[in-house]
């Protein structure tokens, strides 16, 4: 993979989370003695990839494994615990706010949830000039309307609706106007956190191709985070399947939806319900996805595979890349196995 | 012989303070023993409330203000609440989306399954709980014994549908209704719980009503298919045929809108415009002001469902051209698809 490509770099980043409390929650009788015990939540385990300018980065995976931690960590609203983030040459990750300023002009970041992530005070006017004031405080006012104007028509929202409150908007209009408060700082990278997941099937398809004119406009960069795997298919340039806080394959999208190698993927992937399929038919896993606060021993997904041996539950895989390109953490495929 | 279910030409309005609202309008279909029907459209459509009339669960200030459910011949909508009472939780069960809130949080999943089964039969409280056990196993709990003394709180989501299921069938119901029973749940999961639902309609001969957004999952599970839109049913007919070979243009226009049906990366199929709000519902065909066929007798003129080939469909333009629709242009906020010639297949198939 060429280096000098890669916009944002993340080497073995870990993000973990406490939730033990005060010390009265975390003292503990054991064995007749007692013992102070903290609780982890292991959200994000020694994850390394590279986003590469122009294209579209998926992360996908089910609830709970750690995906929209990894995206907020990716672009410095978390602390990683450990590891390196790069962001265009620049480590990014130890940055006070202000150091971090004239990147956040340059990320942008769109959410699930039109009806939360929008101030329900504001008018889209003010929804939207709030960015651009904050980077570039000298704007012009007449320079920032006509922003706000060219930017509304782009995304498809009358310019004459500017003086509305969100409430005024359907679910749709609204993801669109979160979208155009992304455009309005001329971003490079956006990091879309499952945002069309909220819409019904129509809308849906408007965002998405909404996003892909944008992205051809503007020459974005996109990290996608998103668990419907059809939309994934349909959107990226390559996708990474997370399980557990850890990564198990990242692949070309077409490499991966035709001939997926990690055992996780193969299973999430036949779960996707088919037009005219008669029947369920899908790779049935064993067990329950556990806990990320005790992370099991070796391969995180051992305890679920069909195919896990001994090794499989003692030592880790690492990452490895095979001729096809595609990268996979799984003993059974560096073995030959399957 | 009686249909199991026959919905009769249903409206349900709410009644407001500014007005009356026409939630459902003339909605009607007939099911089985047996069999297996999916309610799709978007969200606002009418699917729900026409579940809950089916139960008669319509609280004030909605009332079925007109039309007839007939559950095994008997009017349903007619029924004193004791008596319908004996049939909800008994021969028709409901399934809804967030097992966390159909459960009560306070009383052991046991409990639970007791107490519905003692609330319909004559039975002692160890009969009940030997028949939830069995209930529990059929939906693949691991350890049911212990599992039965547990709460709601202990078991995953997908474990609580699972719960939520044996609870919808623990009085051995002629009829499931299931509303979006697995949107809140991952993809694996819910191909667990579409597939045990599946087998455990097919097993029992219970007859199911889905109701549910995704198109797909619905091909899967489902026999029969209506598509409803803005409150009223636009086509309706074999599972099969309507997902290969849709009529309507709401219909085709939801098909081709899925992501995964053309070329990743070209752009997707989309209807202009969203679906009207209950306050204001266009005159005539309440599909018109987005469809790319709309003529002049759509504006005034509500459709009524007739047969074309083998289904049913609400639409003028489908009726007078002999199911073959080409686009007029007459609609302003129609954008022409410019990727019409990757789809081209579907626009030559459509209709015929």
């Amino acid at each position: 993979m060429d280096a000098e490509k890669a916009l944002l770099s993340l080497r073995n980043v870990v993000k973990h989370f406490d939730i033990s409390g005060g010390l009265l929650d975390q003292i503990q009788f054991e064995k007749g003695r007692l013992v102070r015990r903290r609780t982890t939540v292991k959200a994000v385990n020694d994850i390394s990839f590279q986003v590469l300018t122009g294209e579209t980065f998926s992360v996908v995976g089910e609830s709970g494994c750690g995906k929209s931690t990894l995206a907020r960590t990716a672009i410095g609203l978390y602390p990683p615990d450990g590891g390196k983030i790069y962001y265009d040459g620049q480590r990014i990750d130890h940055l006070s706010p202000g150091q971090m300023l004239p990147y956040r002009a340059r990320i942008q970041m769109i959410f699930q949830d039109p009806y939360a992530s929008l101030n329900p005070r504001k008018t889209v006017r003010q929804t939207l000039e709030e960015p651009v004031y904050f980077h570039q405080p000298s704007a012009k006012a007449a320079e920032v309307r006509d922003r706000v104007a060219a930017v509304m028509e782009q995304v498809g929202v009358d310019p004459q609706w500017a003086g509305r409150y969100p409430h005024e908007f359907s679910g749709g209009q609204r993801q669109r106007i979160s979208i155009a408060r992304a455009l309005m700082v001329d971003p490079e990278f956006v990091v879309a956190d499952e945002p069309v997941s909220a819409l019904d099937v129509s809308i849906q398809a408007q965002i998405l191709n909404l996003l892909m004119s944008a992205q051809e406009e503007h020459g974005l960069t996109y990290m996608f985070i998103t668990h419907d795997l059809s939309v994934v298919r349909h959107i990226s340039t390559r996708v990474a399947v997370l399980y557990l806080g850890t990564l198990c394959e990242l692949a070309a999208t077409g490499e991966l939806f035709q001939a997926p190698r990690h055992p996780y993927t193969q299973a999430l992937l036949s779960a996707i319900p088919k037009l005219g399929q008669h029947g369920v038919h899908y790779v049935k896993l064993k067990g329950e996805v556990p806990t990320p606060i005790d992370l099991p021993s070796g391969c995180v997904f051992h305890g679920r595979c069909l195919f896990a041996d001994e090794r499989c539950r003692h030592e880790k895989p690492a990452l490895m890349r095979l001729q096809s390109g595609t990268q996979v953490a799984c003993h059974g495929v560096e073995e030959g196995r399957l | 012989m009686h249909h199991l279910l026959e919905v009769q030409d249903l409206e349900v309005k709410f009644a407001l303070r500014f007005g009356e609202l026409t939630a459902i309008n003339g909605v009607g279909f007939t099911l089985e023993r047996g069999e297996r029907m999916g309610l799709v459209g978007e969200s606002g459509a009418g699917k729900s409330v026409t579940g809950f009339a089916i139960i008669n669960l319509i609280s004030k200030p909605g009332y079925i203000s007109r039309g007839r459910v007939l559950f095994e011949g008997r009017a349903l909508n007619q029924l004193s609440h004791e008596a319908m009472r004996d049939i909800r939780g008994n021969r028709i069960s409901m399934i809804f989306q967030d097992p966390m809130m159909t459960l009560n949080p306070v009383l052991t999943v046991g409990t639970q399954m007791v107490e519905t089964l003692l609330a319909h039969r004559r039975i002692s409280r160890q009969a009940a709980a030997k028949i939830a056990l069995d209930k529990l196993r059929m939906v693949q709990i691991p350890s049911p014994e212990k599992r039965l003394t547990q709460y709601p709180h202990e078991f995953s989501g997908g474990m609580r549908q699972r719960i939520v299921i044996a609870i919808a069938l623990v009085t051995d119901p002629a009829l499931i209704i299931a509303d979006e029973p697995t949107t809140a749940l991952d993809v694996t999961i819910q191909a667990e719980i579409m597939e045990l639902l599946l087998e455990l309609c097919q097993a029992q001969k219970t007859g199911l009503v889905l109701i549910t957004h995704d198109l797909a999952v619905v091909s899967q599970v489902t026999e029969k298919l209506a598509v409803m839109y803005a409150g009223s049913i636009v086509e309706k007919g074999a599972t099969d045929v309507i997902v290969n070979d849709p009529a309507h243009p709401y219909t085709q226009g939801l098909i081709r809108a899925l992501p995964g049906i053309i070329t990743p990366g070209s752009r997707l199929h989309q209807i202009p415009g969203v679906m009207p709000s209950l306050t204001s519902i266009p005159p005539g065909c309440p599909f018109h002001p987005r469809c790319p066929f709309c003529a002049a007798v759509c504006r005034t003129t509500p459709p009524h469902l007739a047969p074309v080939d083998s289904r049913q469909v609400a639409c003028h333009m489908v009726a007078t051209q002999n199911g073959r629709l080409e686009p007029t242009g007459i609609v302003e906020t129609w954008q022409p698809d410019t990727r019409m010639t990757a789809t081209g297949k579907a626009v030559e198939t459509h209709g015929r």
